[in-house]
C-alpha cells in the first residue's frame, strides 16, 4: 500500500490535518485510528466550550468532532478505524495492525503525527499506601460517566486542578456525587480560569492550592485520603494534615504527549514538552515527518489544535508537491519565564507571511510584558494583564520583519516585569 | 458605586472583567476582548445563566449513551431541576445531532438536544 500522506491518529489534529492536505491538492491520504470512531478525546468531552474561535459558536466536544468527521466524509478521505499503528521507520514505512488486514505496511510520502496525549497516572506520582479500588485518572472517570453511563463513586476528592479534573468535579456533582475538595500541589491552578468559575465556584467546591495527598486510606476500596499543605519545595508541611473521607480519588495531574512511536523514530525531542522538536512548518527533525496537536505539546484549547493541524496538513502537501526549500535556520529560544516555544526553528524561506509561535510560562505573572528580540534588538513588547502556566500563549512573527533583519540568528522570547 | 471582578466564561480565553454597578444596574464593563464579554458581565451580575451538558441512555445504538445539552443557557438556579429531569431518560437509536430529547426542561422554554450521532446497532 502506498499513500502520499499517512496520518497517525484520528482526533481533531489528525482530522484537520487531513482536510487541509486534501484542500491543498493531495488525494492519496490515509488516516489510521486505533479507536472504533474518529474524533479522539473529544468524544468524551461532552461539555461545551469548543470551537468559539474556529466556528464562532460554542459547541460540545462531540459536536466539534462531528463537523470535521462530516468534512472528512464529504472530501472522501480514506480512514481505517480499530487500527493501531505499531511502528514508523526512518524510510517512512508505517506498520499497523487491525482485524481485517492483520499486520500491514504502508509506504508514505509524508507522515503526520497526531497521536494526542495521555494522562499521567498514579504510578508517576508515588503516593504511598495500598492500591485500593476507587483511584482513577480524571479522564478515565470522564469516559465512565459520559460514555458508559457509570458513576465511579459518591464521595470524591480530586488531586490536581487540570481542566479535566475541574470538568469532572462539576460533572460528578451534577450526577449527584459530593465532591469534597480539589487539591493542587502548585500555588496556582493548572486549569483554565473559566473552568474554575464554572466547575468549582458555581458549586461551592473548595480549591486548596499548595496541597497534596499524602496518604490514601482503605485496603480494598478507598475510604479516605489525607491532604497536607506543601512548602515552596512541594514537601508536605508536618502538622497540616487533614483527613477527608471519600470513596473515590480522581487524579488530574497532567497530560503527556503519546510519543512512543516518535521516540522509536529517533527524532529530536524537547524535554520540557515531551514532544518532538519542530520547525516553522511543524516538521520534526526527520524530513517529511510532521507533528500537530497534543502529540506536539499539550493544548488546552482544541481551536488551537485545529489551527496547528491545518498548518501541518498544508505543509505536508507542500512537501509532497516538492515546494519545500532547504535553507538556514533561525533558532527560537524561550527564557526568563518562557518554558518552551513551538516551533523551535524557523527557515524564513519556508515560512508563511505570519508564523504563530506558541509557548507556556512557568509561573503566574501579573501586568507583565511578553518580549521578543531578534538577536539583541527587541521587536515586540506586549502588555499582558495575566500570564499563567495553565494558559498557552502565542506571538505572531511576520516574515517581512524577519527578512528585514539581515543575518538574524536567534529569536528570544521572554517575560519582562516592565 | 460598586465594583466587581469577574472572569468571563463566554469562551475559554477567560478574560478578566471589571464591572461597575450602580443600584443593581451594570454601568461599565472593562477587560473584555469581544462584545460577548460585555453581555456576559451584565447578565452574570443581574441574571446568571449556564448551558448544562449531560448524557442519557440510548437503546439499540452502537454506543450506550448519547451526549446532550440545553439548546441555550438556563437560569443557574434551574440546573438542579434540569439534572433531575434528565435522570432515567432513555431514547432509542438512531439519534442525530440536534434531535430534541426533552421539550422545555425544568419549566423553561429551553429544549434538551442531542450533541452526538448514534447509529442503529
Ligand atoms: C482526558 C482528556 C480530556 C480533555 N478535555 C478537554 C476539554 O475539556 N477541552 C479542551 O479544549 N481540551 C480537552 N482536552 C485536550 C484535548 O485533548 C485537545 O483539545 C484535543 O482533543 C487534542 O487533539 P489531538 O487530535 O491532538 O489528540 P486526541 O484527541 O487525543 O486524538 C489522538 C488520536 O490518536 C489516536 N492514536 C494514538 N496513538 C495511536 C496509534 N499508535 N495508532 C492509531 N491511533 C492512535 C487516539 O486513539 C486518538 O483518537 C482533553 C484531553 C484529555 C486527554
Ligand atoms: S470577553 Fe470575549 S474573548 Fe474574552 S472570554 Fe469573554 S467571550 Fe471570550
Amino acid at each position: 500500500m502506498k499513500y502520499d500522506i499517512v496520518i497517525v491518529g484520528g482526533g481533531p489534529a489528525g482530522l484537520a490535518a487531513a482536510t487541509s492536505a486534501k484542500e491543498n491538492g493531495i488525494d492519496r491520504i490515509l488516516i489510521l485510528e486505533r479507536d472504533h470512531e474518529l474524533g479522539g478525546i473529544l468524544n468524551q468531552c461532552i461539555h461545551n466550550g469548543f470551537g468559539l474561535h474556529t466556528f464562532k459558536e460554542e459547541l460540545t466536544g462531540p459536536e466539534y468532532a462531528e463537523r470535521f468527521i462530516e468534512k472528512i466524509k464529504a472530501l472522501n478521505i480514506e480512514y481505517k478505524l480499530n487500527t493501531m499503528v505499531l511502528d514508523i521507520s526512518k524510510d517512512k514505512k508505517v506498520t499497523a495492525l487491525n482485524k481485517e488486514d492483520g499486520l500491514f505496511e504502508i509506504e508514505a510520502g509524508s507522515i503526520i503525527l497526531a497521536m494526542g496525549c495521555r494522562e499521567r497516572s498514579r504510578g508517576a506520582l508515588n503516593i504511598p499506601g495500598y492500591r485500593p479500588a476507587g483511584v482513577y485518572s480524571a479522564g478515565t472517570a470522564q469516559r465512565f460517566v459520559n460514555i458508559e453511563g457509570y458513576m465511579p463513586g459518591k464521595e470524591v476528592v480530586i488531586l490536581g486542578s487540570g481542566d479535566i479534573g475541574l470538568i469532572m468535579a462539576r460533572r460528578m456533582t451534577l450526577e449527584g456525587a459530593k465532591v469534597k475538595v480539589v487539591a493542587e500541589l502548585m500555588p496556582y491552578s493548572g486549569g483554565l480560569k473559566r473552568n474554575i468559575v464554572q466547575c468549582l465556584d458555581d458549586f461551592g467546591i473548595p480549591l486548596k492550592l499548595s496541597h497534596t495527598v499524602t496518604k490514601i486510606h482503605g485496603k480494598e476500596r478507598v475510604t479516605g485520603v489525607t491532604l497536607a499543605q506543601v512548602d515552596e519545595n512541594r514537601k508536605p508541611i508536618e502538622g497540616t494534615e487533614e483527613y477527608y473521607s471519600c470513596d473515590t480519588l480522581l487524579l488530574s495531574v497532567g497530560l503527556i504527549p503519546e510519543n512512543e512511536l516518535t521516540n522509536n523514530l529517533d527524532v529530536k525531542m524537547v524535554p520540557v514538552t515531551s514532544g518532538p522538536e519542530v520547525n516553522e512548518s511543524l516538521e520534526t527533525s526527520m524530513e517529511g515527518v510532521f507533528a500537530c496537536g497534543n502529540v506536539l505539546h499539550v493544548h488546552d484549547l482544541v481551536d488551537y489544535v485545529t489551527e496547528e493541524a491545518v498548518a501541518a496538513g498544508k505543509n505536508a502537501a507542500k512537501y509532497i508537491h516538492g515546494e519545500y526549500k532547504k535553507g538556514t535556520y533561525i533558532e527560537l529560544v524561550g527564557c526568563d519565564g518562557v518554558r518552551y516555544t513551538v516551533p523551535k526553528y524557523i527557515n524564513p524561506d519556508n515560512m508563511e507571511d505570519v508564523v504563530t509561535v506558541r509557548f507556556r510560562v512557568g509561573d503566574v505573572y501579573k501586568d507583565s510584558y511578553v518580549s521578543v528580540s531578534f538577536d539583541e534588538k527587541e521587536v515586540i513588547h506586549r502588555k499582558k494583564r495575566v500570564l499563567a502556566p495553565g494558559e498557552m500563549e502565542d506571538v505572531k512573527l511576520k516574515k517581512e520583519d524577519i527578512l528585514a533583519q539581515s543575518d538574524l540568528k536567534k529569536i528570544t522570547i521572554r517575560i519582562k516585569e516592565d | 458605586m460598586e465594583k466587581k471582578d469577574l472572569i468571563c466564561i463566554g469562551c475559554p480565553l477567560g478574560c478578566m472583567l471589571s464591572v461597575e454597578m450602580n443600584d443593581g444596574q451594570v454601568v461599565k464593563v472593562e477587560g473584555n476582548t469581544c462584545p460577548k464579554g460585555d453581555q456576559y458581565a451584565k447578565k452574570e451580575c443581574t441574571n446568571p445563566t449556564r448551558i448544562v451538558t449531560s448524557s442519557v441512555m440510548v437503546d439499540g445504538g452502537t454506543i450506550a449513551m448519547v451526549s446532550v445539552k440545553t439548546e441555550s443557557d438556563i437560569p443557574k438556579e434551574k440546573i438542579a431541576a434540569c439534572m433531575k429531569e434528565l435522570k432515567g431518560i432513555k431514547v432509542s437509536a438512531p439519534v442525530h445531532i440536534g434531535d430534541v430529547i426533552i421539550k422545555g426542561i425544568a419549566d423553561t422554554d429551553v429544549n434538551i438536544i442531542a450533541t452526538k450521532e448514534v447509529a442503529l446497532k
